[in-house]
């Protein structure tokens, strides 16, 4: 297939690995920041291609993992009114917030939709005008322009019925507070293409700079990320700390100006919270000025309790890199897909259900290259 | 800045949806055998029942029937390549096909929503009359009843069927799938669950996406008079190939192992899948079965089905093996290796 096929072929991959496995000298840690990238490392087994010293370390970028415990209470707040329809991608709606999750909600009455874009939220606005549309504004810088743009086309029609809960977060303060950290073992970064396509990576020089640490702007595809892996880990074994884009073809330094025009019209950036990794300033996305009137924040005020959270789940460890999920005394014991005690074992890409399912397969399989961390993972 | 010397991330503990049903109580997945496990297998568990199979086979005078219900609530009623009418049949004979009896009589229920179109029952029931006709199937009791507006769907329809199982016809089901056998499944994947969501989506393809809503019953009847050892037939509805091949890997307590090169998928529906975040392995299917053969006789097997218009996509996908037991592992077009496991649920699109 176009645009797929020539990225998946495993004469390429093969190539890739071995130019890895010749490079390689010592062991070395690399986060790849994307949910997406992680989807594709677990989806394609990529982890089985490289030599036991590189440690991939599954990054913060997931929403599902990030978004603050009591906003999902406060969504679940919202949806429960009865005149509202909650909006929001799929993913979202099994993480549990304090008490419930929003799919949990929809269970007991509430009207909570999956859209597949923000614009398909706001459609629902025009053809519902007795109800109140919340939209679910959660993610990254790659969905802010979509999100910004049906704020903005909401308050352009004055479409009064329409509003947005908005919890984005940026990548590169983020990935700030992780290297300031003294317990930080990542050595180098596989930036994530989509955000960089939209802001460009002028922002990520500094930190490569200061930090001392390699970032490559890198693709989803396996061949992306196996490419991205051998230009960190070049960088790794020849002392350097740059900035590369192995994504260039949808990636430019510059990003795409529209689209950052857009956002800075409709949002201003904010301190938030991130679950996890606490609060980082200037990290978020809130809506700005004008747009403030479709603030779901705003129009529904939320008086809930402080959301209670359990010392037993690790996964600001794990989003670090620091533990493994297996090291973990709740992994497969309490904490199951099932029935999640965090959020990385929610989502496909979160660690921790990337661990569940493919530890299964070490009991019994000899393979050799498989890192020794995912060997040692206890029988079920 | 904030110094984060520490990451205290805490996280929740949830309360299990254990005291409501949610709808991944019917996704097929984990949650689905969680319910048949823990409500309905200790009230009504009996040697038939536990068998666990698409239907149940009941030996009456010497004679072996099979019996089997399916509902059916899909949404749209009328979808690119089928109605919810002609799914009804189909699905209920395919059910009976994978026990390796042949289709012969079926019932119908309607639950029906106050203020349907009648255009719309007409068109559903047409398209059922056509099904049944050209499965040979015959609709022989009924019932219908009228819901209050907001109640229904517009229209769900229950079948239950009856086949018969020739007597030569050796028992098919899980039991009998061994260590070496060869998995093959009868044609593309994907494209019933894709064309719903597509529908449902408003996406657009330059060539539609059409349901495979077939009977598979002339494929099935072509191995089972070929003599070829058919160990197990299964259907990959809900839950597609995927789950499917967790409940046998489980069942009998082996390794399936994929090719993911091998398992076909239209270029539009892999495009699709792309788009929507889902993994064609776990899209269902309507008109596709999985059959278990020794490997000797793959060749064989593909033969005859590709003779039979329903099956002429089959192909073989991977095989059975010893270990890791109760697992599928599916190797990646790139070489790597992951567990396929089952789903929680419905699968969710993702957000990136």
């Amino acid at each position: 297939m176009k645009f797929l096929s020539e990225y998946r072929d495993q004469k390429a991959a093969e190539k890739l690995a071995q130019q890895i496995w010749k490079k390689v000298t010592r062991p070395w840690t690399i986060m790849e920041i994307c949910g997406g990238q992680t989807h594709t490392i677990v989806k394609s087994g990529l982890e089985d291609l490289l030599p036991r010293g590189i440690t991939l370390v599954h990054g913060p970028g997931c929403p599902v993992c990030v978004t603050p415990i009591e906003l999902i209470d406060k969504a679940v707040a919202i949806a429960r009114r009865p005149e509202v329809i909650f909006c929001s991608f799929g993913d979202m709606l099994r993480v549990p917030g304090s008490t419930k999750s929003l799919f949990d909600a929809k269970a007991e009455g509430a009207d909570v939709r999956i859209v597949y874009s923000p614009l398909d939220a706001l459609k629902l606005a025009r053809t519902n005008p007795e109800r109140q549309i919340v939209f679910f504004a959660v993610g990254f810088e790659t969905t802010a322009p979509a999100n910004a743009m049906a704020a903005w086309q909401g308050d352009h029609d004055h479409i009064e019925n329409f509003s947005l809960l908005v919890s984005h977060v940026l990548v590169p303060p983020a990935m700030e507070a992780l290297l300031s950290s003294d317990n930080c073992v990542v050595q180098g970064f596989l930036a994530a293409g989509h955000v960089c396509t939209i802001m460009g990576y002028e922002e990520y020089f500094p930190i490569a700079e200061r930090y001392k640490v390699p970032i490559v702007v890198t693709g989803f595809e396996p061949l992306d990320i196996l490419d991205g892996i051998l230009m960190t880990v070049s960088q790794l074994e020849e002392g350097r700390y740059e900035v590369e884009n192995q994504y260039a073809r949808a990636t430019r330094r510059e990003g795409n100006r529209p689209a950052q025009e857009t956002i800075a019209e409709v949002f201003e950036v904010v301190n938030r919270q991130w679950r996890g990794l606490g609060e980082i300033p200037a990290s978020g996305f809130q809506l700005r000025g004008r747009f403030q009137k479709h603030d779901a924040n705003l129009r529904y005020p939320f008086s809930g309790e402080v959301a209670q959270e359990s010392p037993e789940c690790i996964s600001g460890l794990i989003l670090q890199g620091i533990k493994k999920p297996h090291q973990c005394a709740a992994f497969a014991v309490k904490c199951t897909p099932e029935n999640p005690l965090g959020a990385p074992m929610v989502s496909s890409e979160g660690a921790c259900a990337a661990y569940y399912h493919y530890g299964r397969r070490q009991q019994s399989d000899s393979h050799d290259r498989i890192q020794p961390e995912l060997s040692s993972t206890p029988s079920r | 800045m904030t110094v984060m010397t520490e990451f205290n991330l805490s996280c929740p503990v949830p309360r299990v949806a254990d005291d409501r049903i949610v709808l991944a109580h019917g996704g097929g997945g984990r949650l689905t055998h969680q319910l048949i496990e823990k409500i309905f297998m200790p009230a009504f568990g009996n040697p038939m029942l536990e068998e666990r199979h698409d239907g149940a086979v009941l030996a009456v005078n010497g004679t072996r029937l099979a019996f089997t219900t399916d509902s059916f609530v899909v949404h749209p009623l009328i979808f690119p390549g089928g109605t919810i009418g002609d799914l009804a049949i189909y699905g209920t004979v395919n059910d009976l096909a994978m026990c390796g009896a042949q289709p012969l009589y079926l019932s119908a229920g309607f639950i029906l929503e106050e203020g349907l179109a009648m255009d719309t029952l007409r068109t559903v029931v047409a398209s059922m009359q056509e099904a049944a006709a050209k499965t040979g199937v015959k609709l022989v009791t009924g019932d219908t009843k009228v819901v209050d507006r907001g109640k229904g769907d517009g229209i769900f329809i229950n079948t239950s069927g009856i086949g018969l199982i020739a007597a030569n016809v050796k028992t098919v089901g899980p039991a009998a799938v061994q260590v070496g056998d060869a998995v093959i499944v009868s044609g593309d994947l994907g494209r019933h669950g894709v064309a719903i969501l597509s529908v449902r989506e408003g996406l657009e393809f330059e060539s539609p996406i059409l349901s495979d809503t077939a009977s598979v019953w002339p494929a099935v009847e072509a191995l089972l008079n070929s003599g070829i050892e058919i160990h197990c037939l299964r259907d990959l509805t809900r839950g597609g190939l995927a789950t499917t091949l967790n409940e046998i890997a489980a069942d009998r307590n082996v390794c399936i192992k994929l090719e993911e090169a091998l398992i076909p998928v239209q270029e539009t529906v892999q495009s699709a899948c792309e788009i929507l975040g889902l993994d064609p392995l776990y899209v269902a299917n309507e008109g596709r079965f999985a059959v278990f053969v020794p490997a000797a006789q793959v060749d064989a097997a593909l033969d005859i089905m590709k003779k039979i218009p329903v099956s002429e996509g089959a192909v073989r996908v991977g095989k059975v093996e010893e270990s890791p037991s109760r697992t599928v592992v599916l190797q990646s077009r790139i070489g790597g290796n992951r567990v396929v496991d089952m789903l929680s649920g419905e699968q969710l699109p993702r957000i990136c």
